[in-house]
């Protein structure tokens, strides 16, 4: 690692000050992806900031039908949480399949969704669901969020703080792992709550996008059998060693339709 | 003796006490006084010019000690790194042999290759000088691509070797096979590859080294397979410091399937700068850095026919493949694709006439050279793959056209075309076990069912022999070793009775220290707990060629018997002395000297101790000491046998396969520790499989980068791919080893790919599909599915 100064601030307000107008300064959740990037030398900040000491970022509350999640939960809790197996079983499941245990026992919710990797699990149940970004300057709806590729709504200094999400009728997330890292080659969220359906699909493009062919289709008749013809065009989806654009179009349909039998049980 | 620890028992491993409470003592863990760190510099670029290197800004940093380049080792007259195996080509020529330089001085032929070794305080300190390095590069076009590598026009790696071509080499009698295929009633083809892997053991390679000025002794630590070869080829070819002034020591080592058995770069670097620098040196690679410039393994591209007659018996065998031996010749790369490869292309068959012509290639990639089988999986994959194809040309159950084609069990020994000659044998049982186990005989109404969840099984076989036990020195010297291949033993015993075992091979993961205790105990009684097995250390353990190409065992086993026989020949006089008979009359039997026909018996132990303190000794017939060594040079290489059959399931949808089932029926002769060998035969089962199923190594066409360079691109096997495996042993005993043992190290990984692939290519047969390259990932899968439809559609 190139040398920086660490900060373990214990209040949102202190972590702010301590990021203003430093343009260098990183903040940290979990550090999953910071640090393997630190220790690469494929970063060099003047400062990072841990947020694991601030009290006012942890925690599940049940808020309505639905749950608040602060943004510095580890995958792990919220994959046992009872609040969150309450009210949105399908994110209990997707966050107990994110990475492995040593991940999922130091991860975040806050830093997955302020990192927006394009093979990230929660970009696609945040905009499934249809739920909101909490943030130390406001808040932000889940559409327009993730805008490309490591590239969210937040601004400079913005730290969410967390995420709320509605409760659903029906959800599911099916995933299907690249094979070597395992993360979401393609990954899809499916919803059906009192505003609708959305199908939000992670890993496949730059960043999260929703498939409005497939939501049309399913708000009529939710079931697989609705959106077996549906075809995603393959031209803006990633391609690499383990999934050509063409593969991975096929694949948004497959977990898609298997998300849907799997909401549908 | 205990059954409990002697030949035939599954003692636990001596070794696993400090592996898995974290106190072994690897080579990164060595606390060496007032050590410097190095790291190396390498190339960015596949092909480039070096115009120039400045290091002005560099060696001012803090903390850097000294930077060497490429130049400093052109100006000391240090030697290149070489290739010890002199193969010759079809006109007799010896193969053309670039240099290989110990660090890039002007050009430089892979990505990761070395320009610069910066030696500071802490491996930071050189990470930032390194960094401020400035090499001027001039980039050329790289030859990536194995197919196309010797065509004309392809970038040249190196003048030396005109059209990239390292040697163009034969076996066999092409006239002969060519009339044989004329006659054939069917010829079955096959174009296959057998794709490029990344060896991956579990510690990353680490070098340390220390000069003592006073003595001028060296002293290197590095993650060795072959501590003494190291130590020779070092001395004698490269840096030229007296044999009897460098120790090297490989002390625990964490794996290493063949990748730590060669002379590497950073290695030899380390120990030549350690008195120049004054100061201990320590290396240790990081990850990516393994995945750049370990050696690579495997690496052909094939065309196979096989001529059969009407019945399905096979009548000739023709193999033409392309070799690659990346950017530079490693230590023993020569060989692997011509003597470890196709002297083994009858495989367990009877096929009287066999033609195989290998050539060559150097390209810019990492060079390659042995991996876990070293040339038999290669071989293996060819025949058994073409042998199921030719099955179902000529609709033969995939079994019964083995069958019918195996050497049979009077036929041993058995003269094969290809110069090998197999000891001992009997195929039929091991099929029949396996087809047993595997419940071969109700695979067609799994099919169906799996059919009828719109799912898609095939089941494969694989049928191998292999030659280990490396090896009869006087067959490797004329086929152009530079060395040979016996093994070393020295069973030095303490006054007070228990023993040191010195051996010339090398244990990283094969668990020595536990089998080779288990041979001691059972022929001499000596409890377990009173045996120390000593390798690794050149200082303390006699001259030994160490261990790969599953040799320990047959050849180190083999040594340690004959040293043993020693022990037992010398303890007879002493104990007829002490027992005041005749030494005719002496027995040894559970660690006691007996008179035969009497009750008078005196321990192992009393002997000893009575060699070391001789007041009552027949000093005139026999010296003092219990200390005994014996060099052992194997007859024949050894030939496990075996077969394997892989059960597949593939969900068409998304391409993936799922190995339901393995089956693995193995005769290994003698069995020393059963649990040791399962371990072995599950180890390798894993890597095949990896191979056929998961590992690719990939570099850009075009720039040469290495695109699987790290565990996000390069697919691990992880445990949760496989079910539980089926292993069943049959057992024809070596002949011409005390053990009777042959190897088991490799097996695993030269079977597993075939069979999986021929399982692969029977779920996908009823689509149509005649062929499905290695390895099956979900994405090949699915497009060769997408292949067929198009191709029917049409």
């Amino acid at each position: 690692m190139y040398d920086f100064a660490y900060h373990r601030p214990k209040s949102l307000a202190d972590a702010a000050a301590l990021l203003k107008g430093k343009d260098e300064a990183r903040p940290m959740s979990g550090g999953m992806t910071l640090i393997p990037t630190l220790k690469q030398r494929l970063a060099k900040p003047s400062d990072v900031v841990d947020l694991g000491g601030i009290a006012e970022l942890a925690g599940i509350k049940a808020e309505g039908s639905g749950v608040t999640i602060g943004g510095m939960t580890k995958h792990y809790d919220v994959s046992v949480s009872p609040e969150v197996k309450k009210a949105i079983p399908a994110l209990a499941h997707l966050a107990g399949h994110i990475g492995d245990p040593a991940v999922r026992n130091r991860g975040t919710m806050g830093g997955s969704v302020a990192n927006s990797d394009p093979a990230a699990d929660y970009p696609a149940a945040v905009v499934a669901l249809n739920a909101t970004v909490n943030t130390n300057m406001g808040k932000h709806p889940a559409d327009g969020f993730f805008k490309g590729l490591f590239e969210t709504a937040l601004k400079e200094g913005e730290l969410i703080t967390s995420i709320s999400f509605p409760t659903a009728d029906k959800a599911a997330y099916m995933k299907f792992p690249n094979p070597a890292s395992r993360y979401a080659m393609v990954g899809v969220f499916v919803a059906k709550t009192k505003d609708g359906v959305r199908v939000a699909v992670t890993g496949a493009g730059p960043a999260v996008f929703r498939v409005k062919a497939m939501e049309d289709a399913l708000a009529k008749d939710f079931s697989s059998a609705a959106i077996k013809d549906i075809k995603i065009p393959s031209g803006d989806l990633n391609s690499d060693i383990h999934g050509s654009a063409e593969y991975r179009a096929h694949l948004v349909g497959v977990m898609a339709r298997r998300a849907v039998d799997a909401a549908n049980k | 003796m205990t059954a409990a620890t002697g030949i035939g028992a599954r003692v636990l491993r001596t070794e696993d006490k400090r592996f898995l409470t974290g106190t072994g003592r690897y080579v990164d863990d060595l606390p060496l006084a007032r050590a410097t760190y190095a790291y190396f510099l390498r190339s960015p670029h596949a092909h480039a010019k070096i115009r120039s290197i400045d290091i002005s800004v560099a060696e001012k940093m803090p903390g850097v000690v000294n930077i060497f380049t490429g130049k400093d080792l052109v100006e000391a007259k240090v030697g290149g790194l070489i290739c010890g195996w002199v193969v010759k080509d079809k006109n007799g020529e010896p193969h053309k042999a670039p240099p290989h330089p110990v660090m890039a001085h002007d050009t430089v032929r892979y990505v990761g290759d070395t320009v610069a070794m910066v030696i500071a305080n802490s491996v930071d300190d050189a990470k930032d000088a390194a960094e401020a390095i400035k090499v001027d590069y001039e980039v050329k076009p790289a030859n990536i691509d194995l197919a196309h590598a010797l065509d004309k026009g392809a970038s040249e790696v190196h003048p030396e070797a005109p059209g990239n071509l390292i040697y163009d080499w034969e076996i066999g009698v092409k006239a002969d096979v060519d009339a044989a295929f004329a006659k054939a009633a069917h010829v079955t083809k096959l174009d296959i590859v057998n794709n490029r892997l990344i060896p991956n053991a579990m510690e990353p390679r680490a070098a340390a080294a220390e000069y003592d000025k006073g003595t001028g002794n060296y002293t290197l630590w590095s993650t060795s397979q072959n501590p003494h070869v190291l130590r020779l080829i070092l001395s004698a070819f490269v840096l030229g410091i007296p044999e009897h002034k460098l120790r090297v020591v490989a002390p625990d080592v964490g794996g290493g399937f063949g990748s730590k058995i060669f002379c590497y770069n950073e290695e030899t670097m380390v120990c030549w700068a350690a008195s120049r620098v004054g100061r201990p040196i320590k290396w240790t690679a990081e990850r990516s850095e393994s995945f750049m410039t370990d050696a690579h393994g495997r690496d052909h591209v094939t065309h196979a026919e096989l001529a059969m007659d009407k019945d399905g018996k096979f009548l000739a065998l023709k193999v033409e493949t392309i070799a690659n031996m990346g950017a530079y010749l490693s230590t023993f790369s020569t060989a692997v694709p011509t003597y470890l490869y196709a002297t083994l292309l009858a495989g367990q068959y009877t096929t009287p006439l066999i033609y195989a012509n290998v050539k060559a290639a150097v390209t810019h990639t990492a060079p390659v050279d042995a991996y876990r089988g070293a040339g038999r999986p290669e071989a293996t994959f060819v025949i058994e793959s073409i042998v199921s194809k030719a099955a179902v040309e000529m609709k033969m159950d995939t079994a019964e056209l083995r069958r019918k084609n195996f050497i049979p069990s009077d036929a041993f020994p058995y003269q094969t075309p290809v110069a090998l000659q197999y000891d001992s044998g009997n195929y039929p049982p091991i099929i029949d076990e396996a087809i047993k186990i595997s419940d071969y005989k109700g695979f067609e109404a799994r099919r169906a069912e799996a059919k009828s969840r719109g799912k898609l099984r095939g089941i494969g076989f694989s049928s191998y022999i292999e030659a280990c036990g490396l090896a009869p020195s006087n067959v490797v010297g004329s086929l152009g070793a530079g060395v040979g291949q016996w093994e070393s033993a020295q069973i030095k015993f303490n006054p007070t009775g228990n023993v040191q075992v010195m051996t010339g091979a090398h244990s990283h993961g094969q668990g020595h220290e536990t089998t080779f205790a288990q041979l001691i105990h059972d022929k001499l009684g000596v409890p377990m707990d009173q045996i120390e097995i000593v390798h690794g250390d050149t200082a303390t353990t006699p001259f030994g060629m160490g261990t790969y190409g599953s040799r320990s065992l047959a050849v180190g086993g083999s040594a340690i018997m004959k040293a043993t026989d020693k022990i037992i020949a010398k303890g007879k006089k002493v104990a007829a002395h002490l027992m005041e008979a005749d030494v005719a009359d002496v027995e040894f039997e559970n660690g006691t000297f007996k008179v035969a026909g009497t009750d008078k018996s005196v321990p192992l132990g009393q002997v000893v101790f009575a060699a070391y303190v001789p007041h009552n000794y027949p000093l005139a017939e026999v010296e003092p000491g219990m200390d005994e060594n014996a060099f052992y040079d194997p007859a024949n290489f050894v030939y496990p046998s075996g077969t394997q059959i892989c059960e597949v399931e593939i969900d068409p949808d998304t391409g993936e396969v799922e190995v339901i089932a393995h089956t693995a029926v193995d005769d290994f002769g003698n069995i020393i520790n059963p649990m040791i060998v399962e371990g072995q035969v599950h180890g390798g089962i894993v890597q095949g499989v990896g191979q056929a199923l998961f590992e690719n190594a990939v570099y850009d066409k075009g720039t040469g980068q290495l695109i699987s360079g790290s565990y996000m691109d390069y697919t691990m096997p992880r445990a949760d791919n496989f079910p539980s495996f089926k292993l069943g042993y049959k057992t024809t005993p070596c002949p011409h080893n005390p053990l009777g043992v042959k190897g088991c190290g490799e097996a695993g990984a030269i079977a597993a790919p075939a069979a999986v692939m021929n399982a692969v290519r029977d779920a996908l047969a009823p689509l149509g599909i005649k062929h499905v390259e290695m390895p099956a990932t979900p994405l090949n899968v699915w497009q060769t599915i997408q292949g067929a439809h198009r191709a029917a559609a049409e």
